[in-house]
């Protein structure tokens, strides 16, 4: 019952949204299309020392030095592997440009707010601050990622908590 | 470069200045202003009547001058605004911009106008904070004969100043100022009146325009020597002369127009030349700027890659050498377009040092001092927007050694100083980092005076702090230990917008002093954009940049010159000097890399002082390389001053040496670190 008047809440504040959906192994997630920069392949990309093993490194895209964040390793998948399919896909959050490699994009899809469902708690490696809801659709079940919250928490350590930026 | 090549800089600077302030006026919410804004529009009329000081617009320093202490006066709450002020404040504007393009034409600036705005800005001044500016300009009586002027004020060699009701601390501060200004020949009176004979090159108004910020106009009285008429009277009288032309090295002759409509007048005589103002430059962002560098750059990543599929075609057919004549041409465009790209935006800091020669011989004429100026460093090239924002604050800071550092020559003298002091600019590439220094062998900073006046303003101080924390403090916003605001500076708006100017560029400022020795500011930037000459070296299968600035020599180590210390220390001797080894692969955990050290190649680089022996696989060669920054995107790096793009498209990192040294320290200290504990590790590696 709660989790209607929830729904309901949510539908009174959102209209409908589109979301690029990627997989990770073979969960599917999904992000807000409107962060999205642009998808391209996993090459050259410059290793940082001492960094967290799911900082891949940076990359030169264009011209800006933008950092790779593997979040099949952040997430604990077991198999990470590196191939042709390995996508890239180009977020803009907070004034920033980064990376994130997946296992693969397979399409934009349009939510309405009576589709997406709250998350439930759960989860050590994924806390359910980093998520904006859950998108049903038919069978498939959407983990819609918040990569807001995510990219610019302390845990990725991607952004200096101590500057002055 | 001859000082007129900046007037165009700041005629540009000082419109964009009031194109803002003009929007600042207009946003201002009379009833309730934002002291945020009001500090804006203060600002920039205290940054035009600097530049105007230093190019010697007399006409529009005064008239920002008095627009200035209006202004001032509003920001600290004293003037209650009122929309007609504001339209004031908005008609101020528009004369200082007619002076502006007056200037810029090489015309004399409108008279008529100036008198009048000084005028209705004095009157706001009287009639709404009770007191007198600088001085009342008498009605427009406009034009005085014009030979009258410059010997006017040579005429009061002797002025008898009478100081009334003035305490006996003000009295002291203010008979201090008066030495500056000329030879106090006599002085003697009590409280209610004390009179100072004061001999020399002054007029009464620059004695005002010195005292009126401690007492009251009121309270002073100044008549010239053997003439004896009544005090308040001669004192209208030399001011309306003085205020009357003002004698402009670019406007020498009369104005001509007779005094009709001011506007009228105005308008006349800006009209005709307007277009042959226009400017040869256009200004354009610096984003759009760097964008371009941007796609130059990828431009010629992919002109490599085509490069190199042609030339592994095997077919030497006709079609094949016309498209092979036309890559190579190709190439050649694209790295005339770069380096024409790059060009754009490095320019060596004589461009801001030729600047000082002026500013130094002017300001040291101003208050009697005498000052050489040394720069050094002048080829060091820096990013042309970090040249364009650095210029400023520096003006500020090389004013401030000069009016508070260096001492009078007698006074020099008498410490077994060389009467001339020393003022020497310096910039150079330092870590990752672009240094540069305004040094003065002056009176230095005293610790005790600055804590008492942080206390007198109100601002949180201990005994404790340390010396930096202490001169750190002639940052905050309304500081200033001056005794009297003059033109020069001392009215703590300067040191503020410095600070302020250099955090915006990511920088940092630190002050070193030692009471009687001297000051040296030191401003240090990032690299950001500058152009770096690197060493590129392979370690493992990577490539890293060093900063070619820090490299002293390379060579072959062998095991009898390597000693290992306690722990796992272990120092390279090199012609008997003893310097600690950083193995690359060991500190940034290089995989595949010559763990041998005998196999493996010490470059011997100098970080801070220090040297240090790094062990790497192979060098590859000197490249000049632009310099990225990591943190845009991502956040600092220990042991990593930046980031940058080879020319292949692969990024290289730019090697920060006693980043490293800190962090083969940190690491030996916590033994292996294990990637998983990231984030405790970063905030031990990173620096205060």
């Amino acid at each position: 019952m709660s989790q209607v008047t929830n729904g309901a809440v949510m539908a009174a504040e959102a209209e409908s949204r589109e979301f690029l959906v990627f997989s990770l192994g073979e969960e599917e997630y999904a992000i807000d299309i409107l962060k999205v920069q642009e998808i391209r392949g996993y090459e050259n990309v410059t290793r940082i020392a001492n960094a967290p093993d799911f900082i891949k490194g940076v990359t030169n895209l264009r011209g800006v030095i933008v950092p790779i964040v593997d979040l099949r390793i952040k997430f604990h998948l077991e198999s990470v592997e590196y191939g042709g399919q390995t996508v890239v896909i180009v977020v803009n959050v907070a004034d920033r440009v980064v990376g994130i490699v997946v296992d693969g994009v397979s399409d934009v899809m349009t939510l309405t707010p009576e589709q997406i469902k709250p998350a439930p708690e759960f989860g050590v490696t994924l806390s359910s601050d980093f998520l904006s809801g859950l998108g049903s659709l038919d069978d498939r079940m959407l983990v819609l990622v918040d990569i807001d919250k995510l990219l610019t928490s302390e845990e990725m350590a991607l952004v200096d908590s101590t500057s002055t930026r | 470069m001859d000082i007129a090549d900046f007037f165009d800089t700041f005629f540009e600077e000082a419109e964009e200045l009031l194109a803002d302030m003009e929007q600042h006026l207009l946003e201002l919410d009379v009833d309730n202003p934002d002291g945020e804004q009001l500090n804006a529009i203060f600002r920039a009329a205290h940054s035009i009547k600097g530049g105007a000081g230093t190019f010697g617009f007399s006409v529009l320093q005064k008239t920002t001058h008095i627009l200035e202490n209006l202004l001032d006066h509003a920001r600290k709450g004293e003037l209650v605004l009122r929309a007609d002020l504001v339209d004031t404040f908005l008609e101020a504007k528009d004369i200082m911009h007619e002076q502006l393009d007056a200037y810029r034409n090489e015309e004399a600036p409108d008279q008529e106008a100036y008198e009048r705005i000084c005028h209705t800005l004095q009157q706001i001044a009287l009639d709404e904070i009770g007191q007198t500016l600088e001085a009342p300009v008498a009605a427009p009586e406009p034009v005085a004969k014009p030979e009258e002027l410059p010997s006017n004020e040579a005429d009061h060699s002797q002025l008898i100043v009478a100081l009334l009701n003035v305490s006996e601390k003000d009295r002291v501060l203010l008979v201090e100022e008066l030495e500056q200004l000329g030879d106090v020949q006599a002085q003697s009176g009590d409280e209610k009146r004390y009179e100072v004979i004061l001999n020399g090159d002054v007029s009464a108004d620059d004695i005002e325009a010195v005292m009126c910020f401690i007492i009251e106009p009121e309270q002073i009285e100044i008549t010239s020597a053997g003439d004896g008429h009544s005090a308040a009277a001669s004192d209208v009288e030399q001011n309306s002369a003085k205020n009357a032309p003002v004698p402009t090295p670019s406007a020498p002759e009369p104005v001509k127009n007779p005094p009709v409509d001011a506007k009228q007048a105005a308008a006349s005589s800006a009209k005709p030349k307007k277009a042959a103002a226009e400017s040869s430059s256009i200004r354009v962002s610096v984003d759009k700027v760097d964008q371009i560098i941007n796609l130059v750059g990828e431009l010629i990543i992919t002109q490599s890659m085509l490069d190199q599929t042609v030339s592994d075609l095997d077919d030497q057919s006709v079609s094949n050498s016309s498209l092979q004549n036309g890559m190579s041409l190709l190439q050649r465009n694209a790295r005339d377009l770069q380096e024409a790209v790059m060009s754009i935006r490095m320019i060596p800091m004589e461009f801001v040092f030729s600047r000082f020669p002026r500013v130094v011989r002017d300001t040291a004429g101003k208050l009697g001092k005498e000052i050489e100026l040394v720069t050094e460093g002048k080829s060091t090239e820096l990013d042309k927007s970090l040249v364009e924002r650095i210029t400023d604050p520096l003006t500020h800071l090389v004013r401030n050694s000069l009016d508070h550092g260096i001492e009078m020559p007698d006074k020099r003298e008498a410490l077994g100083k060389p009467r001339t002091g020393k003022l020497i600019l310096s910039a150079r590439h330092q870590g990752g980092n672009i240094l540069i220094e305004v040094r003065d062998d002056g009176a230095g900073m005293d610790r005790e005076r600055l804590l008492a006046k942080a206390r007198e303003n109100g601002l949180n101080v201990s005994d404790a702090m340390t010396d930096e924390e202490v001169y750190q403090l002639i940052f905050a916003p309304g500081f200033s230990t001056a005794e009297a605001v003059t033109d020069v500076s001392g009215r703590g708006v300067g040191m503020d917008v410095v600070k302020r100017n250099i955090q915006g560029m990511g920088g940092r400022v630190e002050i070193q002093s030692k009471k009687g020795e001297g000051t040296n500011t030191r401003i240090v930037l990032p690299l950001t954009l500058a152009i770096l000459d690197g060493m590129s070296i392979k370690v493992g299968g990577e490539t890293f940049i060093l900063p070619l600035s820090t490299v002293l020599e390379s060579l072959q180590p062998t095991k009898n010159d390597m000693y290992a210390m306690a722990g796992d220390d272990v120092v390279l001797k090199v012609r008997d000097e003893y310097l600690p080894v950083i193995a690359i692969h060991e500190v940034l955990d290089v995989e595949n890399a010559i763990t041998d050290p005998t196999q493996s190649i010490a470059v011997i680089v100098q970080g801070e002082g220090r040297r240090y022996a790094m062990l790497v696989d192979e060098l590859i060669g000197q490249q000049q390389v632009v310099v990225k920054n990591l943190e845009d995107n991502y956040r600092k790096v220990p042991g990593i001053s930046a980031a940058t793009i080879l020319g292949d498209g692969s990024v290289a990192l730019i090697l920060d040496i006693t980043g490293l040294h800190r962090l083969s320290r940190v690491k030996k200290e916590a033994g292996k670190v294990v990637n998983n504990q990231p984030i405790s590790f970063y905030k031990e590696a990173e620096p205060s």
